[in-house]
């Protein structure tokens, strides 16, 4: 059978660059986040003419058409102002994927979306890992009473579909809040509702493995068991750590722009990949600002990323 | 075998029961209640009856108790929402729900299943474009395809780009009305459908490589049994022990699906009639649903065990599992 290694390398590295382009926002994004060009709603992206371009005039503002000023070109910065590229004429802004609704840069917004997006995603992961590890541990080494019911409890919230526990939990809380604490529920939140799947993973991995001689031998050299589970034991549950965290990322990203596409995420005045979808909910400008779709395809690359390391390891996908 | 069912059973019943009274109790002990919906400048003696309508003066495990009392006659409540009880609402939507998680199931399995049997079983081409198409699926979740799908029926206008009916339709009579579901039905389901036919193709295309470096496959090779007989009858067969295991799963990411989708093509089901409900504290709805999506997983459970035990002889001879 062939292999199918550059799946897997493929996938690392487009993860990498989604990271780089998080870390990196305020250098990658021409125009500040939340900085409105009032002339400039739904414009479409602008278009690069080699090291110049022509701002866009409103012809009509009902049918939100616009046209390029032939006559007054500006110049584009390259590495200029602290920026990879920006616009040289501070009322003409740059618009690599057009303007929002509030006449908002997309693509800024799309860069300094990730943070919001990829740090609750990860925070919520590491929460979810740190969680299941500690409690599949102890379950997994303890056995008996514990095992019992951390294992009955994790079958029932196997079977849930999470996006509606999640959407639960999230929704019997006060629906405005603050973005500090919107962000802080939705990983405690997420971290809630997944850590029995780690949980059960990391016990039957600690399980078999605390029979071996090793740990018989740690036991006898007298290690405690809290130095034994630590020390000794969870090494062996890191291979399936790491798959789980490949996994909840897209979930938990996803999880995210659906909460704060039906309006329980975040407040809209904060840039996420779900409150960018939010404000591209209106069917009817869709069809005519296709660019109001691009968190959509951030999101898709994120996933397609995740899914060819899978795929690149021969691992099943699993079903969401 | 009849034990097996009573298990079954029991654990349905015990599902539904958990998560209709948690649903409950979670309404219950939010902030706020459904009187909100009221607007601020109500009058106390309509936000004293509608509290006293819907128990919320008593203390929640008696109205849990009350309403769990009430619901074994069946009987569920009412909608402060809707302002009628729960019980046809929720029979509307969950109807709405299965027909498109059906079709959405119906075309996953009919596209992901054969065409796994396809990546599955030779290495050419044409299952190397499959697999490249089905791990583009396979990243485009419900919600991002139902938004592509929307934005594409906006911009074409091939089909309706939401909702279940046309207002034209409601008084056309049955067969315009039912004409004009079908004509609505294909994008939420193609939305639910494709990443899940993605995932039935990759976890068909698995079990079939596996099981075709199988002895037994091999020595049917060596028989002379001809391929397409040894795809079908010594390869096929056997994978599809592993592909009724997911079915129950199936359903899970259907019913979690079907709720964005249902939101973002206004589909009137029973995920956006819960979340409707969810937002207005609307607590005997919320339950009523949650009861409902109970229902869907047992079943779903049930028909993949069921699935698995006509797949699978050595479950069906196994000790009365």
């Amino acid at each position: 059978m062939r292999s199918w290694k550059w799946e897997a390398t493929a996938g690392r590295a487009l993860l990498i660059l989604v990271v780089f382009v998080a870390v990196a926002a305020p250098w990658l994004a021409p125009n500040p986040p939340d900085r409105q060009f009032d002339a400039y709603l739904y414009a479409p992206p602008t278009r690069i003419h080699g090291t110049y371009f022509y701002p866009l005039r409103l012809i009509s503002r009902l049918e939100r058409r616009f046209e390029e000023v032939r006559e007054r070109p500006v110049s584009v910065r390259w590495f200029g102002a602290g920026h990879l590229v920006s616009s040289a004429g501070p009322n003409d802004p740059l618009l690599l994927l057009g303007a929002d609704s509030y006449g908002r840069d997309i693509f800024s917004r799309l860069v300094y979306g990730s943070r919001a997006s990829l740090g609750l995603a990860a925070l919520a992961t590491l929460a979810t890992m740190i969680f299941g590890a500690v409690v599949g541990g102890i379950a997994g080494y303890a056995g008996g009473a514990i095992d019992e019911i951390l294992s009955r409890f994790s079958d029932f919230v196997l079977v849930l579909p999470a996006i509606y526990v999640v959407l639960a939990l999230r929704a019997v809380m006060p629906l405005v809040l603050p973005p500090g604490q919107v962000f802080a529920l939705l990983v405690g939140i997420f971290a809630l509702v997944s850590w029995p799947v780690v949980a059960r993973g990391v016990r039957g991995i600690i399980a078999s493995e605390r029979e071996r001689e090793y740990v018989t031998a740690g036991r006898a050299a007298g290690a405690s068991p809290m130095r034994l589970l630590a020390v000794h034991l969870m090494p062996a549950a890191r291979g399936y750590l790491t798959t789980q965290a490949t996994l909840l990322l897209p979930a938990f990203i996803l999880a995210e722009a659906t909460l704060s596409y039906v309006g329980l995420g975040f407040p809209t005045s904060v840039p996420t990949w779900g409150t960018m979808l939010y404000d591209a909910s209106n069917v009817a400008l869709v069809g005519e600002a296709p660019w109001m779709l691009a968190p959509a395809a951030a999101i898709f690359l994120v996933v397609l990323a995740v899914n060819l390391v899978v795929q690149g390891s021969g691992r099943p996908p699993l079903v969401r | 075998m009849i034990r097996f069912l009573l298990r079954r059973l029991a654990f349905a019943l015990l599902l539904v029961i958990a998560v209709s009274s948690a649903a409950l109790l979670l309404t219950r002990l939010a902030p706020g209640d459904l009187t909100s919906e009221l607007g601020p400048r109500a009058r106390p003696e309509d936000v004293a009856r509608a509290r006293e309508r819907f128990d919320l003066n008593r203390n929640p495990l008696a109205q849990l108790g009350g309403w769990a009392a009430r619901a074994a006659r069946l009987d569920f409540g009412d909608s402060f929402l809707y302002d009628r009880p729960v019980s046809p609402l929720i029979r509307r939507a969950a109807g709405n729900t299965a027909v498109l998680a059906a079709t959405a199931l119906a075309i996953a399995t009919f596209l992901g299943i054969p065409l796994g049997v396809v990546t599955g079983s030779r290495s050419s081409a044409l299952a190397a474009c499959i697999r490249g198409a089905s791990l583009v699926c396979l990243s485009i979740p419900p919600l991002l395809a139902s938004l592509l799908l929307v934005f594409l029926a906006s911009r074409t206008g091939w089909l309706p780009s939401g909702g279940m009916t046309s207002v034209a339709a409601i008084d056309a009579g049955w067969p315009a009305w039912l004409l004009d579901v079908a004509r609505h039905l294909p994008l939420p389901a193609l939305a639910l459908a494709l990443p899940l036919a993605a995932t039935f193709e990759r976890l068909q295309a698995q079990a079939m490589t596996e099981t075709i470096h199988q002895p037994f496959v091999v020595a049917a090779l060596a028989r002379g049994v001809t391929w397409r007989r040894l795809l079908i009858d010594h390869a096929w067969r056997p994978s599809l022990r592993s592909m009724c295991a997911i079915y129950g799963l199936a359903i899970g990411a259907l019913l979690s699906g079907s709720f964005v989708v249902e939101y973002v093509t206004a589909w009137p089901g029973l995920g956006r009639l819960m979340y409707e409900a969810l937002r207005a504290r609307d607590i005997y709805l919320v339950a009523g649903c949650a009861a409902m999506g109970g229902i869907f997983l047992a079943f779903g459970s049930l028909v993949s065990d069921l699935l698995l035990f006509a797949a699978d002889p050595r479950v069906r001879e196994g000790s009365g599992k």
